[in-house]
């Protein structure tokens, strides 16, 4: 069940990964565990449970919208770790993601070592950086949770070595200069930075930020190793569990290279 | 040498290295760092490296003095409030940084990282802004030097301060009320970040406080350092000693640090810095991050912060906008933690008590926010006793708070 096993099992099939994104506790722990749980059973071949905080930065309009609904209906950080259990229990894959002071408050080794144990395989991390880590990288080695750092078009090529180098699992790749959100065109500069980062790492490489259709997520498959859809995905599960397993099918059907003959979801 | 220099010699020094400056990494001890999207490091790599040529040429320095004398009217003077002090029963002198061109302390850093801008290359300007001081400031100093400025102001605060929104967009500025969050200055950060980080190649982030992730701390705390020079130089021209202690408002901590910095050296000098208390510690109602926080994360930086226990930001409130941060820069972490500084919180009715005495007594208005710093002297005052003397960094003027005032004291008529 480790993320190794689920890339290896991707490459043999000669697809792309599926990666849903959705805050934990959207728009209540128990909606957001149902939700999550479809997005496994319908596509997506991991979750990244999202933490909901005071002040995401580097998030757009759509998941802002539902941290801050997630943490006024009573969101507290033990749900992420119920979250994880129940959809590890189910037998689906899930990473964390998460902003940097709700684990350093919660204390580092405390957090890879509940998480870990509720079966969550790693944690990604947007604003935390592997020069200042906070004592992160050791306290996830010591739990055996994979580290997601993320790579940005603006990364210079040292930034880019040193970052994966002390990831593990995955590299996060950035598709734009930008907060998260769904976009109508995939930049011109994901691919390229996708390229640069396979000159430095053996690592597969997800690409996130501004995916949404089947097409674009064939487009992705093309060149990285994952596909992570978060805006859509929190889009569609503000509307109905179909509309999340509709999306998840098709961009199911993107990443193995089908998106060309479906029509493109969300809006 | 010509005579300009001689009028105000100190201010070429500011940028030299100090022992109390943070690692390359920006850590002060424990504090501080760069918790920040990588997107963003390149940003303020290139930030640090340019930083660190222009502090030792003296075409910029030389530059920087100039503007702060020929257009920001540096130095700023040293005003002895003769009948406040005797209410506080000391001698009390004020900074007088409300004279500064646009009336508060802001100006120096802005015209600090204006000319980085320039230096950079870069055309576009965002800023945040609480009050709106460090909002006017920045649209100041980008109508001078020609570069387009957008700045970020919780919606709160564009009614509070709504002559302050009129002002930027009159000097040309595009304002952004953000509707986020608290939709105050913390929000207005979060915005002025989502936008840097999308428009990096060629925007600056004209941070405003001495806080963020490095450099920003140390940055913004070099171009005010000229306040702590003069008034240390002042001072000691005026009376001939140096004061027994040097108050100043602490809302992200830049005029603080700034005037602190001149006294740092001086183990005799109480440095101590003033928190909105807001309703009262007790009342949970306060932005008095050092005084009742934990250390935390916040807009980049490792430093004290108002924090529930599951690490999300809790909302700061005082009736000063300009106060109204649940974070401080991580300098002032440090020299809370060393035992360097004393902080204390101020409530709104002190302040705004403080405020009223110094109109009284002296003729001058004084921010809300610089009102806190006056409400300490009060405070501290009978402990120094008649032969002491307090020095209070009046960090601005009172003119953007008119309305706050008049409301609270009951000065016009519904």
């Amino acid at each position: 069940m480790t993320l190794q096993a689920l890339f290896d099992t991707t490459h043999a099939e000669g697809r792309g990964a599926l990666v849903g994104y959705l805050p934990a506790g959207y728009p209540t722990v128990a909606d957001g565990k149902r939700t999550l749980t479809a997005m496994l059973e319908s596509g997506c071949d991991l979750v990244e449970v999202g933490v909901p905080y005071s002040d995401p930065v580097m998030d757009g309009p759509t998941i802002q919208a539902a941290a801050d609904t997630a943490l006024r209906n009573g969101f507290r950080l033990a749900d992420v770790f119920s979250t994880v259990e129940t959809v590890a229990a189910a037998g689906g894959r899930a990473v964390v993601m998460t902003y940097f002071n709700p684990v350093h408050r919660y204390g580092v080794e405390r957090f890879a070592r509940d998480l870990a144990s509720a079966g969550g395989l790693g944690v990604i991390t947007p604003d935390l950086v592997p020069d200042d880590d906070a004592g992160w990288c050791a306290a996830a080695g010591a739990a055996g949770l994979d580290r997601i750092f993320l790579v940005a078009p603006s990364s210079s090529e040292e930034r880019i070595a040193l970052t994966a180098n002390a990831s593990s699992g995955f590299l996060y790749a950035a598709a734009v200069m930008g907060v998260t959100g769904a976009r109508a065109t995939l930049s011109d500069t994901a691919a390229e930075t996708v390229a640069r980062a396979r000159r430095h790492t053996q690592l597969p490489i997800g690409l996130g930020l501004g995916v949404r259709s089947a097409q674009q997520a064939a487009e992705v498959a093309g060149f990285a190793d994952a596909v992570i859809v978060g805006s859509a995905f929190v889009t569609a599960a503000g509307e109905s569990e179909a509309a999340v397993r509709a999306l998840a099918g098709e961009l199911a059907a993107g990443v193995r290279g089908r998106g060309a003959m479906t029509s493109t979801v969300g809006k | 040498m010509p005579a300009a220099e001689q009028v105000s010699p100190v201010v070429t020094h500011a940028h030299e290295a100090t022992p109390h400056d943070p690692d390359a990494r920006g850590h002060f001890g424990e504090y501080g760092g760069r918790f920040m999207p990588e997107a963003l490091i390149g940003a303020l790599d290139e930030l640090s490296a340019e930083y660190d040529k222009a502090r030792l040429d003296p075409a910029f320095t030389g530059e920087f003095a100039r503007l702060l004398r020929e257009y920001a009217g540096r130095p700023s003077l040293l005003t002895e409030a003769k009948r406040f002090g005797e209410l506080c029963g000391t001698r009390v002198f004020l900074k007088r940084e409300d004279l500064n061109h646009t009336g508060s302390h802001k100006i120096n850093n802005v015209l600090g990282q204006a000319l980085l801008t320039k230096r950079m290359g870069k055309k576009r300007v965002i800023a945040e802004t609480g009050a709106g001081q460090h909002g006017v400031a920045t649209a100041t100093a980008c109508a001078l030097l020609d570069l387009d400025c957008v700045v970020y102001m919780g919606e709160v605060d564009t009614e509070r301060q709504a002559l302050n929104v009129a002002r930027m967009r009159l000097l040309g500025a595009e304002v952004v009320p953000v509707t986020t969050g608290s939709r105050t200055l913390k929000d207005a950060i979060n915005e002025a970040l989502r936008d840097w980080v999308t428009n990096v190649e060629d925007s600056h982030y004209l941070l405003g406080t001495a806080a963020g992730a490095h450099p920003f701390p140390v940055l913004v705390r070099n171009f005010h350092r000229v306040i702590g020079e003069e008034a240390r130089s002042q001072v000691l021209e005026q009376t001939g000693r140096l004061p027994s202690a040097v108050l100043a408002c602490v809302g992200g901590g830049s005029n603080a640090i700034g005037i602190f910095h001149g006294f740092i050296d001086d183990p005799d000098v109480r440095l101590v810095g003033c928190e909105p208390g807001g309703h009262g510690i007790e009342s949970g109602e306060h932005g008095a991050s050092l005084t009742e926080g934990s250390p935390g994360m916040l807009h980049g930086a490792l430093s004290y912060l108002l924090q529930d226990e599951d690490g999300q930001t809790k909302e700061a409130y005082s009736i000063s906008a300009g106060l109204d941060y649940p974070g401080v820069g991580p300098e002032h972490s440090r020299l809370k933690d060393t035992g360097r500084a004393e902080y204390r919180a101020v409530t709104d009715d002190q302040a705004m008590q403080a405020l009223k005495l110094l109109c009284r007594t002296e003729g001058i208005i004084p921010a809300i926010e610089s009102a806190h710093a006056l409400a300490g002297a009060i405070e501290l005052g009978p402990e120094i006793g008649p032969d002491g003397l307090l020095l209070v960094n009046l960090s601005g003027r009172g003119d953007k708070d008119m309305e706050t005032a008049a409301r609270y004291f009951g000065l016009v008529d519904e």
